[in-house]
């Protein structure tokens, strides 16, 4: 089991290698000049911006030397830690993405918007495979698949026109001002947002599982025994097809984590996704970077941590070097 | 040479789904009696009716309503946008409607501390020459929008440029995933290896993040607005093909095992008939529902970045940049719904006719459903 995973986390190390290896090659592919004025466009907190400053920012890119030597120099500081400054504020980029505001606000939304998904996308899976062809499943699949057609830029801008505009429900955007305010107030609407549109995924998911193990053949013999509906569908199905929703439990890490962009951005959150946005959008190259290298970091965790449960909830797994 | 003859034709009968044997069953309980007669006055093969696998899928995929609904909403849509500006030609997509009226607004000037110039009335002339903003009429069957360009008009050209940007990207990421799927299930060994390590690299790299990079990459070197769009969705599918590479090349390791490829090998046949007449049939249902819904995700991409003005350059319109007017005009959002709210439909229409399809033909595809 420990050669499994040390070789994995090795095989991990590559992958992320590989992956900073395009993510830089793909920022090198702005033209120099442009990285210029874009760091002298973006520097808001210091009024001039000399050669210097210009030199020394792109110096702890790489920025200023061939893409070769660039990427090693890169490659040099983030084994250090030193993920260079934001384009932007001047403040290293670590302290940025990871302040307890930011990831904390996007892990606070993705965590109990999550709960939530299960909550309410598992009964329904269930009912939808145990009513099989049924109006119910039919009506279920039909609003689960609506929810993932969803543009979320849209129905984000409806929910808070209607709830907020429009009935003061809830806060229109932003963050609580002072801890007097409800915090429920202003996430309400992001959390809703993106419970709806993830629904559909995990219902369908369910539903599948759930279909495949209530046409195998132990489920028969147990109706054949003479057992209660109730619980041959809860005792016997139920309980096999929760080996793929607990493994999928590890796939979810990226998106705790990684905050929901486009709905961070219309309820004008703090959280890492619409700060990332932003990043991106005006080319804030070390922040795109660390950003970048974060979410494969938690993407490729998540797969290693997700084969990892399949081995511990599955006995027919053998995980083996 | 007649051995080989017989090999082949079992070959084919093997590689062709299996046919199956679809009894006419009685439609109701009661009628079953009346069958069971039938079947013992008339030889069993009258009874029994050949489906080819094709017919099948087709019949159990308009079984369900969903896939017709789908279909329609679908049609309709193309209609719309294809011939759609061919009929109602009011109006251009880029062009102005320059009918405004004159607005008067006067005032009666306060004095001013000194009292020189007190009582006197000013009358302020503006000309609004844009009809912007006007409400649904004949005129503009869907009202005009903040720049005076008819939203009727602009919502079949939006609907030309959504669907085309995301079939041309689905194509090629289709294309790219199943040549280079297959050349790794059917290899093996390190051209496997290679493949699959640049699947695993791509696939942590998420997508709207990385379209928003290439999106910045394609901004700096300062492509042409026009082109854009396409090159973008172009980039994007030489990202996104992993997905489908490893669909491909999980089936074609099975089947590769399968008796019949064993058969196709020991006829001789060249690789490329083998992995493209043998194989790739047999993958295909798999490849047909993830192209599917990958058409409704890619549109919804598509009208992600035009919202996020990093997709359609202006004055073109896709139904993206027709929605995302809102995010920057709270009046508009308010007071104008019929600016936005039609080309918000119709996005949820089309990705919604992509789902209802691709559930469909999951199940009519799916070879464990036997009726």
């Amino acid at each position: 089991m420990a050669k499994y995973i040390l070789k994995r986390v090795l095989f991990m190390l590559l992958i992320l290698l590989g992956v900073s290896l395009v993510l830089y090659a793909l920022v090198r592919c702005m033209p120099a000049d442009f990285v210029d004025q874009k760091i002298i466009a973006l520097s808001q907190t210091t009024d001039q911006v000399t050669d210097e400053m210009i030199h020394n920012m792109k110096a702890a890119y790489g920025l200023d030397s061939n893409i070769i030597t660039g990427y090693f120099n890169w490659l040099g500081n983030f084994f250090k830690l030193d993920f260079g400054d934001s384009f932007i504020s001047q403040t290293p980029v670590a302290k940025e993405i990871f302040r307890p505001d930011r990831i904390g606000t996007s892990f606070f939304v993705a965590f109990i918007a999550t709960v939530f998904e299960f909550m309410i996308a598992i009964p329904l899976g269930i009912t939808a495979a145990t009513h099989q062809y049924s109006v119910r499943d039919y009506v279920v699949t039909v609003l689960v698949l609506i929810g993932i057609s969803l543009p979320s830029f849209f129905f984000a801008q409806i929910l808070k026109d209607i709830f907020a505009n429009k009935l003061h429900w809830f806060a229109v955007s932003g963050m609580p001002k002072d801890s007097s305010e409800s915090y429920l107030k202003y996430m309400f609407l992001p959390i809703l947002t993106v419970v709806i549109l993830s629904i559909g995924g995990r219902m369908r998911l369910t539903r599948t599982n759930m279909l495949e193990v209530l046409n195998a053949d132990y489920i028969r013999t147990a109706r054949a025994k003479g057992l209660k509906e109730h619980k041959v569908i809860y005792k016997h199905a139920f309980r096999n097809t929760l080996i793929p929703i607990v493994t999928g439990l590890a796939g979810l890490i990226p998106s705790l984590f990684s905050g929901a962009m486009i709905t961070e951005q219309v309820f004008d959150l703090t959280g890492i996704g619409n700060y990332a946005l932003k990043a991106m959008m005006q080319g804030d190259i070390p922040v795109i970077m660390t950003y970048n290298m974060f979410l494969a970091f938690l993407s490729v965790l998540g797969v290693l941590l997700s084969d990892l449960m399949y081995g511990l909830v599955d006995p027919r797994v053998k995980l083996t070097a | 040479m007649q051995d080989k003859n017989n090999l082949e034709e079992q070959l084919n009968q093997e590689t062709a789904e299996e046919k199956q044997v679809v009894l006419e069953t009685a439609p109701a309980e009661g009628a079953a009696e009346a069958a069971a007669d039938k079947f013992d006055d008339t030889p069993l093969d009258k009874n029994v009716k050949l489906m080819s696998p094709m017919r099948m899928v087709v019949r159990r995929f308009f079984r369900s309503k969903l896939s017709i609904a789908g279909i329609i909403m679908l049609v309709i849509l193309f209609v719309f946008s294809w011939f759609g500006p061919v009929v109602y030609r009011a109006w251009g997509e880029t062009e102005t409607d320059y009918s405004g009226k004159l607005e008067y607004s006067s005032y009666v000037d306060e004095a001013d501390e000194d009292g020189e110039y007190g009582g006197s009335v000013m009358l302020i002339v503006t000309e609004r020459s844009i009809n912007s903003l006007a409400a649904p009429s004949g005129k503009h069957l869907l009202g005009s929008d903040e720049r005076g360009m008819d939203v009727f008009t602009r919502l079949m050209y939006g609907g030309r440029l959504s669907l085309l940007v995301s079939f041309i990207a689905v194509i090629l990421t289709t294309v790219l995933g199943v040549v280079l799927g297959g050349v790794a299930g059917y290899y093996g060994g390190w051209v496997d290896n290679v493949i699959m390590r640049i699947c695993d690299i791509l696939m942590c790299l998420p997508t709207l993040p990385l379209m928003l990079i290439l999106g910045t990459v394609l901004d700096s070197n300062n492509v042409p607005g026009q082109y854009y769009i396409y090159l973008l969705m172009v980039l994007l599918s030489v990202f996104s093909w992993p997905g489908m590479a490893r669909l491909v090349r999980g089936q074609i390791l099975f089947l590769r095992e399968q008796e019949y490829m064993v058969a196709a090998e020991a006829m001789g046949y060249s690789p490329a008939r083998r992995i493209f007449k043998h194989l790739i049939p047999n993958v295909l249902p798999q490849i047909i529902v993830s192209t599917t819904m990958s058409l409704g995700s890619m549109i919804l991409y598509e009208s992600t970045l035009s919202y996020l003005n990093l997709g359609v350059k202006d004055p073109y319109a896709s139904w993206g940049t027709m929605v995302s007017i809102i995010s920057s005009r709270p009046d508009i959002l308010q007071g104008n719904v019929w600016v936005w709210i039609p080309a918000g439909l119709c996005i949820i229409l089309a990705v919604l006719a992509f789902n209802f399809i691709g559930d469909g033909l999951r199940d009519a595809l799916d070879p464990k459903q036997r009726r």
